[in-house]
């Protein structure tokens, strides 16, 4: 098929393994995902979808097996780095900066984009010169983009910390696009929102993934979501990929209707009348 | 109530929000710059502390209130700072040059005690910096052929190539200025992407990593300026003294300064001014008040200690946000009469940071 060829895969996964201890968090999972596509990991609680997030962040160190993005070899960078290859993220459990206003988080989204490492620049910051004002303008500028898109105009100068959850949740999709993404990874967006949200959610990926031409890697359990947005979906259970394929094929696979619902043996003994 | 409109990003980035911003500020450097001609010499001489505190508490609130990391032993910085002052002018150096050796060897050391701080956090970052501030201390006392041990070191007037501000006065100016110049860098980094790097630390360090700042570089980067802030006070304090030894720089001048901007005000820039206006006029309302106390109360040694510790609490209790958050409220409520309500500013808890990857 032309569209595995390597120059289509954005983010390649190897054989990832990590181990905490005695616990094998995830067994040789292995996975590629395309250019311009959604990609969403499913399975369980504690399945490790997560722990593949913080290992594609380099949060965590595989114990063993390689990770690729774009040709660049994932493994050899430092967490801080990520960003600035093209990967931006969110969190489960929502991590703002929540002292500060929605402004000054979407600001730091653009932190790649901007910071220079010279000791230069810190005195041009501390003496505020014309340089620094320009791109202060122009990154505000882009910052209003994003706003505009997710529809945030109300909450500009408002603290994180008075926000409630499901702004919250926008802010912090807000943040990780201000970092211009290539490879967006996106933890539960939909966790702790109600239908509404969720179906402005479902219409944000499609928009960020068609309008703005970013790949999307997600972990979610809504599965009308999955369903909606995703183009290809992969189980997991117990660090293990069960399926993979399209939402139906991986929904109707029996593997992954037994990690959620146990075997259909197991089903049978609960029924009141025989077959 | 002001409301404002809006045209331009310029008004976001700029310093001065509105024109009353303006307006306040202009009248406030307009008053410091009269007070020599205004406040009697030691209120000259109180003030002008006020200033040098602010200028330490500045560097402190960069690294507690904005990068959230704690040090128990900034007065081990004020020291370099003091001491470098001391033997540099000492060997006939200019004020200028020396203040500028002294702020970049207070950096350094910053430096050398930042990179613990990567691998340690809270309260072993606290436990760090206290035994850094003994170390430092002990040095003083020991290396008597630099620092002239116990015995203290003296100072000269503050000499520029042109005039020596060697008056009470012309020393005031030396300190206003010095403060005035380190507030805007502060206020010019936090509005920069520094400066923001720092906050996002402060909130979130594995989010801040994820957004692509390196968490190693900025936090040595904070700690740094904060002693390179301190480095500078210290220089004016040695100065203002005329006199140093070992034990202006303790373990009680630490813990001084971390009360300093707790209560002032944690994560304010407007917090380092008032903690330092709290710090030196609060002995002075002690001693006043003792004329008034009975005398097992006000001649009970360790009054001023006790003090300090109910008013920390209180504080830490009544009022987290410190002086600064307290004018936040008295200023909301006489802008909003007579619609302000009780419930404004309760503080909401907040339960989603309870299994946060550490």
């Amino acid at each position: 098929m032309t569209t595995d060829a390597p120059q289509n895969i954005l983010l390649s996964a190897k054989d990832l393994s990590v181990r905490f201890g005695g616990v094998l968090a995830v067994n040789k999972v292995s996975f590629d995902v395309k250019r311009g596509e959604v990609f969403t990991l499913i399975g369980p609680n504690g399945a490790g979808k997560t722990t593949v997030f913080n290992l594609i962040s380099r949060i965590y160190t595989p114990t063993e097996g390689a990770l690729n993005f774009g040709g660049t070899d994932l493994l050899a960078q430092p967490a801080h780095a990520i960003a600035s290859l093209g990967i931006a993220r969110t969190f489960q459990n929502i991590e703002l900066f929540e002292h500060a206003s929605v402004l000054h988080n979407m600001l730091v989204g653009q932190h790649t984009l901007r910071a220079s490492k010279s000791t230069s620049s810190l005195w041009r910051e501390m003496f505020f010169t014309p340089s620094v004002r320009a791109s202060e303008m122009a990154a505000r500028e882009k910052v209003e983009h994003t706003i505009e898109l997710l529809d945030l105009q109300h909450y500009r100068d408002t603290m994180v910390a008075g926000l409630p959850y499901g702004v919250r949740k926008v802010v912090e999709l807000a943040r990780a696009l201000c970092a211009e993404p290539k490879l967006l990874l996106l933890d539960e967006p939909s966790s702790g929102l109600n239908v509404e949200e969720t179906e402005d959610m479902a219409f944000w990926i499609q928009d960020i993934q068609r309008e703005l031409g970013i790949t999307v890697l997600m972990v979610e359990h809504d599965m009308t979501l999955v369903s909606k947005v995703s183009d290809r979906v992969l189980a997991m259970s117990q660090g293990e990929v069960l399926a993979m394929g399209t939402p139906r094929d991986v929904q109707t696979h029996p593997g992954v209707i037994e990690a959620y619902l146990g075997s259909v043996d197991d089903v049978s003994s609960l029924r009141r009348v025989q077959v | 109530m002001r409301f404002i409109f809006k045209t331009s990003y310029a008004q976001d980035i700029n310093l001065a929000k509105h024109s009353g911003h303006v307006f306040w500020y202009s009248a406030l450097i307009a008053c410091l710059v009269a007070a020599p001609w205004m406040v009697p010499e030691y209120w000259l001489a109180q003030l002008t502390f006020v200033l040098i505190y602010a200028v330490v508490g500045l560097g402190l609130m960069l690294l507690a209130g904005f990068t959230g990391l704690f040090s128990l032993g900034h007065a081990a910085f004020l020291g370099v700072g003091a001491y470098t002052q001391a033997v540099l002018t000492g060997y006939g150096v200019p004020f200028p040059i020396a203040l500028a050796f002294s702020a970049a060897l207070s950096a350094v050391v910053g430096v050398v005690v930042g990179l613990p701080a990567l691998r340690v956090k809270g309260i072993y970052l606290g436990m760090a910096t206290l035994s850094f501030g003994f170390i430092v201390e002990e040095v003083f006392a020991r290396w008597e052929s630099v620092t002239g041990g116990n015995a203290g070191k003296n100072l000269k007037a503050p000499d520029f190539y042109f005039f020596k501000a060697d008056t009470g006065d012309s020393f005031y100016f030396v300190c206003l200025v010095v403060a005035i110049f380190c507030t805007l860098a502060v206020l010019n980094l936090l509005r920069s992407p520094t400066g923001r790097a720092f906050v996002a630390i402060r909130d979130s360090e594995i989010s801040a990593q994820s957004m692509g700042i390196n968490l190693a570089r900025y936090k040595t980067l904070s700690f740094a300026l904060s002693a390179a802030l301190a480095g500078i006070g210290g220089a004016l304090y040695a100065h203002k003294l005329r006199f140093i030894s070992p034990d202006q720089f303790n373990i009680l001048q630490s813990i001084d300064l971390l009360l300093m901007i707790v209560i002032g005000g944690l994560g304010s820039v407007h917090g380092a001014f008032l903690g330092a206006m709290f710090l030196i006029l609060m002995p002075q309302l002690i001693s006043a008040s003792k004329a008034y106390l009975p005398d097992a109360i006000g001649q009970a040694p360790g009054l001023q200690g006790v003090v300090y510790g109910a008013v920390l609490v209180a504080f830490v209790l009544f009022e987290p946000y410190g002086l600064y958050g307290r004018w936040l409220k008295v200023r909301a409520y006489i802008e909003l009469f007579p619609f302000y309500r009780k419930g404004m500013f309760k503080r909401q808890k907040t339960f989603q940071k309870s299994d946060r990857l550490k």
